[in-house]
């Protein structure tokens, strides 16, 4: 199967109405099998059972960036073989991505008020997300004000590119920023190697989510190409009439 | 290179002429600097500590709220159509059209930040730095803003729409812009390799706006 | 399973990621059905696409 068959609407709804189910178990299955391992993982001799929001954190930050990586080359797609699902894919990636950068940062934030005292610290990695979030936020705001598809589409592209160019940027430069401002008081998470026991639930826990990312990406774009065959229905009956 | 000269000039006659925007960016700058001690209250060493803060966060503001219609003024009257025609490349039509913006927005801008640093007691021998970090860095404003001012055409939405999407990409050069002018008030830290990267920033968005721009305004075209 | 003294801030945690997860669940869930309901009633009034038209060459 070429991707070049995927361009065809009718044909990935048809595609994707025989895989979800099957990915959805999938998925499912994976994510019991996590959250059992994640259920018996030890506590971290430093942090204590806090680090059990690790296995929502981490894959979620993971998610957070593969979400903009998955808009940039779906982006490619639109710009220069115009691709006709590849604006669909960046417009249903868009508000998951959002929301599990969300979780990334709730779960951050919880995670710092037992290890370092306050809910928010300007920490160069929880600081990076945030402008990854406004970043996403801009994102829903281009779509949200839009009234063509094909114009959002080609600016959507644009700054999905322009965003994924800048994001290793503002990475490096809030990294410098805090190491000019923030004292090294807080705790680091990258002290010794990660021992197996926890490692493993963490390994299941990302592929869980990215499963589930990928299910509820290839649901949204469905709901996306059903939503644009309704617009051109309407268009044809205010044509017609 | 006759083109794109005579469209630097061309654009740079319209802004100062009545009805054009320049000093605009510049008046409301002074505005809205000016407004800030009222929030924060006159202890001057406080205004001393966030004075270079301040200065750049109105610099951002004036920038990018001035860029707004650098692109819908040429598409309304349809000059843009004819600017896309002609034989100079996009890209560098549209660089232009930023130089000459950057030339009659952000350069006066650039030139009354002294008068506001002695409101915001920040010291005279300080203060060249400071102008400083702005003229290396509004640059890089005007063409990460372009790029903000292109889509608003192709989405035919400017205003907040545009500065959601357009601040997020000026972190990088409000850490750096900040952390210069900060270096040369107060240091410790020294003054070069921050300034050097926001002059690294600057030289990296003229390269990625106009391209990005570009390819907004043709897609928006079709 | 103990979850040590600052179990609050780790059921919070799962809490939060799962009504986030079930939020998008249900909004996507919806979505289907709400536009298959119009695609199918704007069928019913035999409003065709494009591509479904007979006439088309």
């Amino acid at each position: 199967m070429a991707l070049i068959d995927l361009a065809n609407p009718t044909r990935f709804l048809a595609l994707a109405s025989r895989v979800l189910p099957w990915l959805a178990a999938v998925t499912a299955i994976v994510f019991a099998y996590g959250l059992y391992r994640v259920a018996y993982a030890p506590d971290d001799y430093q942090q204590g059972a806090t680090v059990k929001i690790m296995f929502l954190h981490v894959p979620s930050a993971w998610l957070a960036m593969m979400g903009w990586g998955l808009m940039t080359v779906a982006a490619l797609g639109t710009l220069v073989w115009r691709h006709p699902l590849a604006d669909v894919a960046v417009k249903a990636a868009a508000p998951i991505g959002a929301a599990f950068t969300f979780i990334c940062l709730v779960t951050g934030s919880l995670w710092g008020r037992p290890m370092w005292g306050t809910y928010w610290v300007w920490d160069a990695r929880l600081t990076s997300v945030l402008v990854l979030f406004l970043l996403y936020l801009g994102m829903l705001a281009l779509y949200w004000t839009a009234d063509d598809p094909n114009r959002a589409a080609r600016a959507a592209a644009i700054l999905a590119l322009v965003g994924a160019v800048n994001i290793p940027i503002i990475k490096f430069s809030v990294d410098w920023w805090n190491t000019l401002h923030q004292p090294a008081s807080v705790v680091r998470m990258d002290g010794p190697a990660i021992d197996p026991t926890i490692l493993v639930p963490l390994l299941v826990m990302a592929l869980a989510f990215t499963l589930l990312f990928f299910t509820l990406h290839i649901a949204a774009m469905r709901n996306e190409i059903l939503r644009r065959r309704v617009r051109s229905m309407r268009m044809m009956q205010a044509a017609n009439a | 290179m006759t083109a794109f000269t005579s469209l630097i000039l061309r654009d740079m006659r319209l802004s100062v002429r009545v009805g054009g925007g320049a000093l605009m960016g510049a008046l409301f700058y002074f505005v809205v600097v000016s407004m800030i001690p009222f929030a924060i209250g006159p202890d001057l060493n406080l205004l001393a500590r966030i004075g270079p803060a301040m200065l750049w966060i109105g610099a951002l503001l004036s920038t990018l709220l001035a860029l707004d219609r650098l692109f819908a003024s040429d598409h309304d009257d349809g000059s843009l159509d004819l600017l896309t025609m002609s034989s100079l490349p996009l890209e560098l039509t549209v660089a232009a059209k930023a130089i000459a913006h950057w030339l009659t927005t952000a350069l006066p801008l650039v030139i009354i930040t002294p008068v506001l640093g002695l409101m915001l007691n920040i010291e005279l021998s300080a203060m060249g730095y400071v102008a400083l970090t702005l003229l290396a860095g509004t640059p890089s404003l005007t063409f990460i803003g372009l790029i903000g001012a292109a889509l608003s055409v192709t989405l035919r939405r400017g205003g907040l729409l545009m500065a959601i999407l357009v601040l997020p990409l000026t972190v990088p050069v409000l850490i750096f812009g900040v952390a210069a002018a900060n270096a040369a008030i107060v240091g410790p830290a020294p003054f070069g390799p921050p300034f050097t990267i926001l002059c690294a920033l600057s030289l990296a968005s003229f390269v990625l706006g106009p391209f990005a721009a570009a390819a907004a305004l043709r897609q928006g075209q079709e | 399973m103990s979850l040590g003294p600052h179990a609050s801030f780790i059921v919070v945690a799962y809490i939060a990621t799962a009504l986030v997860v079930a939020g998008l669940l249900i909004w996507i869930v919806r979505d289907y059905a709400v536009q298959r309901r119009i695609l199918s009633d704007l069928e019913s009034r035999g409003i065709k696409r494009r591509s479904q038209r007979e006439d088309r060459v």
